[in-house]
C-alpha cells in the first residue's frame, strides 16, 4: 500500500514537477533556434489556397473559440482575484462560464471540420503531415478534456483561479507545489498534462505561427522601402563641397 | 518598363524563359510571374481585372486612399481566413503527362496514352482549364465574352468585337508592375515585402513573409503567388540577381517580338499619395507628372542628395522608357484606375484597331486624315478602358500619332503617300519629324543596348550577388538555403 502511493507521488511529481520544465524549456529554447536560424520555417502553412470551402467553418470558429479560452485562461492566472470577485455574483459566474464554454463548442466545431477537411479533400491531404495530425489530436484531446471539465466539474473558473493558479505560480517560482493538482479530478490531470505536451511540440510544429501574429501592422506607415546602398556614402561629395 | 503591344507576336517565349528559371518548384508549378494573355479575354487567373470579385487595388474612401481587400482594422478578423484570396481554380491545377506509361505499356492493340495528372495531388485529372486557354481567342463564346473590360462596350459593339468576320485580338503580355504605390507591400501585415530605393524592384522577404496571404488579395493585377508547398508568398523578382549584374530580366531578354524596354525613371516619392488618389479620368497625366526630367539641374541636385547614384541618373538619362512614356507620351500604363501607380506602361496596340477585313485583304481604313477611330475594328473604349482609365482621348492620341508616323515612313521609304500629307497628320497628332524618327528607331530599329539601359551593378554595395542562382535551380530560396518542411 504504501509503496503504491510512493510510486503515484512520483507519477505526480513527474507530471506536474518535471514534465513542465521540460516543456517550457524546449519550448523556449528551441522557439528562439528556430526563429534565428531557420527563420524561413516560420508560416502559417495556410492550405485555404487549396481548398477554400470547408475552411472557413473550420478556421473561423475554431480561432476566434480558442482565443477566447486562452484569454480567459490568462486572466486566471494573471488576475484571480479578480475573477474569484467577479464570480462571487453567481450572475456574472454564470455570464463568465457560458462565454466560456461557448468558446469551447467553437473551437470543437470549427477542430472537427478541420479534421474533417484535411480527411476528405485530396488537395488538403497533399499539404497534411504527420506533424499536423500530431497537433490536431492533441488540440482535440485537449478541447474534449476541456469541454468534459466544464461539464462535469463546473464553475472552473472559480476553482482555476483558486487552485490551479498558485500551482502555476509555484511552478514559475521554482518550487513546484504539487499539492494543489494531485487531489484534482483525473480528467483535469489529464488536461493539464496534454496542455503541457502541447507545449513541449509547440516549437517543433506549425504552432509556432501564434508567435509570428502580426502587431506593427496596425501602427506601421503603409508603404515600406529598403536601401542596399550607403545613400550618406553617396551624398559625401556633395557634403563636402558644401563645406569647403 | 514599356511594352510594346504592337510588336508582340503572342509566342510566350518571356513565360516559359521565367518559368524555367524561377517557378519550376513544388508549390509554384501554377505560377506565372509573367504571363501572356489574348485579349479580349478572360486572363489568368480568370477574371482578375474584376475586382469586384477579387476586391485588389486601392479604393476611395472619404477622401482616403484605403486597400479594398483589407484595412488595418479589417486584417486582424480576417487573418484566419482570407475573404478575398484566390483559389487555386482561379487559376488552374497544374498537370504534367504521365510519359512513362507510353514506354512501360504492356504490348496491345492499342497505342498507349500518357495521360494528365494533377501536379498538386498527383492523381489523374482531367484537365478543365489552364493558364493561357483561351489564347488566340480559342472558346471565345466563354471567354472573351466574359472580359470585365466589355463593361465599357454598347451591345452593339460587343457584337462587333465578336462578329466572327470582323474578329480581331492583341497580346497582352503582363509581369508584376512593380508599382510606385504597391497595394502588396501596404497590405502585408507582416511587413515582408518592401520596394528597393535603389531600383525600384517589389520584393516579399522570404524569412519575414509568414502566408497571410493579404498581397496575394491586395494586388489588383493578381501578380503575387501563394505558394502552397513552402506556406510563403511569392512574385515576379524582375530578375534582380539579373539586373544587378547589367543584364536585362530574362523575360526581357528572351522577348521574340523585342516588345519589351528597360530603363531607369526619377520620380517624386513625395507626391505618390496626392497623385495616387486624383479622379480617374487625371490618373493618366498624373502618373506621369510624377516623373521628373532627369536632365533638369534641379532634378540632379535632388536626386544626388537623395542617395542616387551618378551612374543611375546618367542611365535614367538615357532612358528608352523616359522617353515613351514622358516626351512622346506614347505608352499607358494598364488599369491605372487602381491606383497602384504601375511602372510597367503598354504601347496599346494599333493594328487590330485600325484595319479592317473585307474578305479578300486586310486594308487600313484611311478615308480622311485619321480613319474614325470610334468605328474601329476594336471599339477605343475597351482600349481606354484597359490603358485610360476610361480615359479614351489618352488613347486616341497614342494611336493618332502612331498612324501619322507610319504614314510618315511610308512616305519615306514606299513614297505612295505624299510628304506633305503625312506632315500635316504629324502636325495633327503633335508629333515632328525628328520625333517621328526617333520613335520609329527605337520601335523598329532598336539595338539590344537601345532598349535597356541598365545602370551598372554596384558590386560593392549589392549584396544579393553572392550566389549562383543554378545551385539553387528547383530548390528553394535564392541566397540562403532552408528545406521546406512542414511541421516537425
Ligand atoms: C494568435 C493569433 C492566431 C493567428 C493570427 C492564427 C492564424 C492562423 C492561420 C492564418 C492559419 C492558417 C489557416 C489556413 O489554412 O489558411 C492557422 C492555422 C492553424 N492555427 Fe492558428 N492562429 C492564431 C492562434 C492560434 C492558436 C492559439 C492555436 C492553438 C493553440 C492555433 C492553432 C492553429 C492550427 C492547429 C492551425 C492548422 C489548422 C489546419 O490544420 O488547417 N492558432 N492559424
Ligand atoms: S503589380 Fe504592383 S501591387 Fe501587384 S505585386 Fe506587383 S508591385 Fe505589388
Ligand atoms: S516573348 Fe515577347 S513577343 Fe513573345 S509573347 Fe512574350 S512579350 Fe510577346
Amino acid at each position: 500500500m504504501a509503496q503504491n502511493t510512493n510510486i503515484l507521488d512520483y507519477f505526480n511529481l513527474f507530471w506536474f514537477a518535471v514534465l513542465p520544465y521540460v516543456a517550457l524549456f524546449t519550448f523556449l529554447l528551441v522557439t528562439i533556434q528556430r526563429y534565428t536560424r531557420r527563420g524561413f520555417t516560420y508560416s502559417s502553412l495556410s492550405s485555404q489556397f487549396l481548398e477554400n470551402k470547408i475552411h472557413f467553418w473550420g478556421l473561423v470558429p475554431f480561432h476566434y473559440g480558442i482565443l477566447t479560452i486562452l484569454f480567459g485562461h490568462l486572466l486566471g492566472f494573471l488576475i484571480p482575484r479578480q475573477v474569484l470577485l467577479w464570480n462571487s455574483d453567481p450572475l456574472r459566474l454564470h455570464i463568465l462560464e457560458v462565454t466560456a464554454f461557448i468558446g469551447g463548442i467553437f473551437t470543437l466545431v470549427g477542430l472537427v471540420n478541420i479534421v474533417i477537411r484535411r480527411l476528405v479533400d485530396p488537395r488538403a491531404k497533399v499539404v497534411t503531415s504527420t506533424a499536423d495530425w500530431v497537433v490536431l489530436s492533441i488540440l482535440l484531446f485537449q478541447i474534449g478534456t476541456g469541454l468534459f471539465v466544464a461539464i462535469f466539474n463546473s464553475w472552473g473558473s472559480s476553482w482555476f483561479a483558486a487552485s490551479i493558479t498558485p500551482y502555476f505560480w509555484s511552478l514559475l517560482a521554482f518550487s513546484p507545489d504539487i499539492a494543489f493538482v494531485t487531489p484534482m479530478p483525473m480528467l483535469v490531470k489529464l488536461h493539464i498534462i496534454s496542455a503541457y505536451f502541447l507545449i513541449l511540440l509547440f516549437p517543433f510544429t506549425r504552432l509556432v505561427h501564434v508567435l509570428v501574429i502580426p502587431n506593427p501592422y496596425l501602427w506601421r506607415k503603409p508603404q515600406l522601402v529598403r536601401w542596399y546602398w550607403d545613400r550618406k556614402k553617396i551624398r559625401t561629395p556633395g557634403f563636402k563641397a558644401k563645406r569647403k | 518598363m514599356v511594352f510594346h503591344l504592337d510588336k508582340c507576336i503572342g509566342c510566350h517565349t518571356c513565360s516559359i524563359a521565367c518559368k524555367n528559371i524561377w517557378t519550376d518548384r513544388k508549390g509554384t508549378e501554377y505560377m506565372w510571374w509573367n504571363n501572356v494573355e489574348t485579349k479580349p479575354g478572360t486572363g489568368y487567373p480568370t477574371r482578375w481585372e474584376d475586382q469586384d470579385k477579387y476586391q485588389g487595388g486601392w479604393e476611395k474612401r472619404n477622401g482616403k486612399l484605403g486597400l479594398r481587400s483589407t484595412g488595418k482594422g479589417r486584417v486582424v478578423f480576417n487573418l484566419f481566413h482570407n475573404p478575398h484570396q484566390p483559389g487555386l481554380d482561379d487559376y488552374y491545377e497544374p498537370w504534367t503527362y504521365k510519359y512513362e506509361d507510353l514506354f512501360n505499356a504492356p504490348e496491345g492493340n492499342d497505342q498507349p496514352t500518357a495521360r494528365p495528372i494533377s501536379m498538386v495531388t498527383g492523381k489523374h485529372i482531367d484537365i478543365e482549364a489552364g493558364p493561357n486557354w483561351d489564347d488566340d481567342l480559342s472558346g471565345s463564346p466563354v471567354y472573351a465574352e466574359n472580359d470585365p473590360n466589355l463593361s465599357a462596350l454598347s451591345p452593339e459593339q460587343r457584337a462587333q468585337l465578336s462578329a466572327i468576320e470582323r474578329l480581331v485580338f492583341f497580346y497582352f503580355p503582363r509581369i508584376c508592375n512593380h508599382c510606385l504605390n504597391p497595394a502588396c507591400v501596404a497590405s502585408c501585415p507582416s511587413g515582408a515585402l518592401y520596394k528597393r530605393g535603389e531600383d525600384g524592384v517589389v520584393l516579399i522577404d522570404q524569412k519575414r513573409c509568414r502566408g497571410w496571404r493579404s498581397c496575394v488579395a491586395a494586388c489588383p493585377y493578381k501578380k503575387s503567388y501563394y505558394n502552397w508547398n513552402t506556406g510563403k508568398s511569392e512574385k515576379c523578382i524582375l530578375c534582380f540577381p539579373r539586373i544587378e549584374t547589367g543584364q536585362a530580366p530574362a523575360c526581357f531578354h528572351s522577348c521574340v517580338g523585342r516588345i519589351r524596354y528597360l530603363g531607369v525613371l526619377l520620380y517624386d516619392a513625395d507626391r505618390i499619395d496626392e497623385i495616387a488618389g486624383r479622379p480617374d479620368n487625371e490618373l493618366v497625366d498624373a502618373h506621369r507628372e510624377l516623373i521628373v526630367d532627369p536632365n533638369d539641374p534641379a532634378i540632379i541636385k535632388a536626386a544626388r542628395e537623395n542617395g542616387i547614384q551618378d551612374d543611375v541618373i546618367r542611365s535614367a538619362q538615357k532612358s528608352p522608357v523616359y522617353k515613351f512614356v514622358k516626351e512622346w507620351k506614347i505608352a499607358l500604363p494598364p488599369h491605372i484606375e487602381f491606383r497602384t501607380l504601375p511602372m510597367l506602361f503598354y504601347v496599346p496596340p494599333m493594328l487590330p484597331v485600325m484595319s479592317s477585313f473585307d474578305g479578300k485583304t486586310v486594308k487600313n481604313m484611311t478615308e480622311g486624315l485619321f480613319p474614325d477611330f470610334d468605328k474601329a475594328r476594336a471599339p477605343i473604349e475597351y482600349l481606354g478602358k484597359l490603358f485610360g482609365a476610361g480615359n479614351n482621348s489618352k488613347v486616341r492620341y497614342v494611336l493618332k500619332k502612331q498612324m501619322a508616323i507610319r504614314t510618315y515612313r511610308r512616305a519615306v521609304t514606299v513614297g505612295d503617300v505624299e510628304m506633305e500629307h503625312a506632315e500635316h497628320m504629324l502636325r495633327e497628332a503633335d508629333c515632328t519629324v525628328a520625333e517621328a524618327e526617333a520613335i520609329y528607331k527605337l520601335t523598329s530599329l532598336c539595338t539590344f543596348e537601345d532598349r535597356f539601359v541598365i545602370p551598372p551593378a554596384h558590386r560593392e554595395e549589392a549584396i544579393e550577388m553572392t550566389a549562383d542562382p543554378l545551385e539553387y535551380k528547383q530548390s528553394v530560396g535564392f541566397g540562403f538555403k532552408e528545406e521546406v518542411k512542414r511541421g516537425l
